[in-house]
């Protein structure tokens, strides 16, 4: 059985770490900040210029003036800071976040990673992405393994690129791929979802990768 | 010299310029300049070039300008919001530059501070670093971007005093500090004036230097909120 939303979100929590600061994108990254194992001490930033970001609040408690990057009202904790612009993406571009949980449309086997646009469809802009991935120390993509248009998983993105080389780890609903960005060990199957074959994984991906041994077994 | 002007319309009297740069705060609705951007609007200015991270929302915020066409070129990292921009860029009648947003604020940042350029990680392999100069530092490539200054900044604060001093408050900082800086002239728009002595100087974020003109208005009725979201509480 292929992952559930939730189950992707949960896969991609095992990533975090303690003392971790993390940038979670829009979608099923958002729902990562479920899964934080109790105890453990996770960091939210958000590039609109807030570290330690809360739940949402209580309704009759928004405030105009707290909100995340996705312009959802939110909430803040004992430990939260906020600062301009500027100063969060120096902590971005700086390498000071350690995670950075984020969507796409494409990751080709080297690690390039497209998210922003497609030509001829309107054009909404990058936000903060392409400083994200360019500066966080690990980058990890959560995303359906498929699209209509056919697999995500590519030898080289077709879409204009967010950044290239940039994906560390890919999590899809059949499974988990590592990349070697920086060198030329490619993209390797390292978990498969519960009941996807390897076949199933191999006719739905266009990327050439390894099979991890963990990955082999029935 | 006095800052403090009256209202947001003399506050930009003699300022205005058919085709200037405008630096405006804000993220999404927050801390966004909106009772200068309606003053902006009533002058008939037209022609701008708007620097700012988004677009307004339909209606709001620099929404209005799009409505007016008085926008010819908007420099942002997202405007997904605005349905009147998608229309009007796909009909050519707006340029639009995307910046990626760590890359916007680094250029309003750097045009404050006198640096005319800078090198970032940020786009390099992409579009956004075609036709610039490439630059290896240490073994990875950089790509040069340019400082921005703008003719007029416009900005939102919380609190300010008649120095020009400003406060901003929670996440309606954001790209503000930066336009204000950035700014030939800067004109702020404060929720509460109060006179020096009244701010800690060590809790002002934007020392008055930066700031031109300063104008107060309140906020009247609650403020809007661009996507409301709400956890339910746990029974008692």
């Amino acid at each position: 059985m292929a992952w559930t939303r939730e189950q992707m979100a949960a896969r991609a929590a095992r990533e975090l770490q303690d003392g971790f600061y993390v940038n979670l994108g829009i979608g099923i990254p958002t729902l990562v900040s479920n899964y934080i194992p109790p105890g453990m001490s996770v960091v939210l930033q958000s590039e609109n210029g807030m570290l330690g970001m809360g739940p949402f609040p209580y309704e009759g408690e928004e405030d105009a003036d707290l909100i995340n990057a996705g312009k959802q009202t939110v909430t803040e904790l004992p430990m939260t800071s906020y600062f301009s612009s500027a100063d969060s993406f120096a902590m971005i571009r700086g390498g000071h976040i350690d995670l950075s949980i984020l969507g796409a449309m494409q990751v080709a086997e080297n690690g390039d990673l497209a998210n922003w646009m497609i030509p001829g469809k309107v054009v909404k802009g990058m936000g903060g992405a392409m400083d994200l991935v360019a500066g966080v120390k690990k980058v990890v993509v959560v995303m359906e393994h498929v699209s209509k248009d056919g697999p995500k998983l590519l030898h080289r993105c077709t879409l204009p690129l967010t950044g290239e080389r940039v994906v560390d780890l890919v999590i899809t609903d059949l499974g988990v791929f590592s990349i070697d960005k920086h060198g030329a060990r490619g993209m390797s199957l390292i978990e498969r979802a519960e009941g996807v074959s390897l076949d199933e994984i191999r006719s739905k991906t266009e990327a050439a990768f390894t099979v991890a041994e963990q990955a082999r077994a029935a | 010299m006095k800052k403090v002007y009256a209202d947001p319309k003399s506050a930009l009297a003699g300022i205005l310029k058919d085709g200037m740069v405008v630096l405006s705060g804000g993220f999404g609705l927050a801390g966004i300049p909106e009772a200068l951007t309606y003053a902006v609007r009533d002058s008939g200015v037209k022609g701008l070039t708007v620097v700012s991270n988004n677009a307004g929302v339909d209606g709001i915020g620099l929404g209005l300008l799009l409505e007016t066409r008085q926008i010819k070129k908007m420099i942002s990292s997202y405007v997904g919001e605005n349905k009147l921009f998608a229309q009007q860029y796909l009909a050519g009648d707006l340029e639009l530059e995307f910046n990626p947003q760590g890359t916007l604020a680094e250029r309003i940042r750097a045009g404050g501070a006198g640096i005319p350029a800078f090198f970032t990680k940020t786009g390099v392999g992409t579009m956004i670093a075609e036709g610039k100069e490439t630059r290896e530092f240490d073994g990875e490539t950089y790509v040069m971007e340019r400082g921005i200054v703008g003719d007029l900044a416009l900005v939102h604060a919380w609190k300010g005093d008649t120095e020009g001093n400003l406060v901003y408050r929670k996440t309606a900082r954001n790209f503000n500090p930066m336009m204000a800086t950035a700014g030939k002239v800067t004109v702020a728009e404060v929720e509460h004036l109060v006179e020096p002595g009244e701010i800690d100087p060590d809790q002002i974020h934007t020392p008055g230097i930066y700031v031109t003109r300063i104008v107060h208005v309140p906020v009247v009725g609650a403020k809007r909120i661009e996507h409301r979201t709400t956890r339910p509480r746990m029974a008692a």
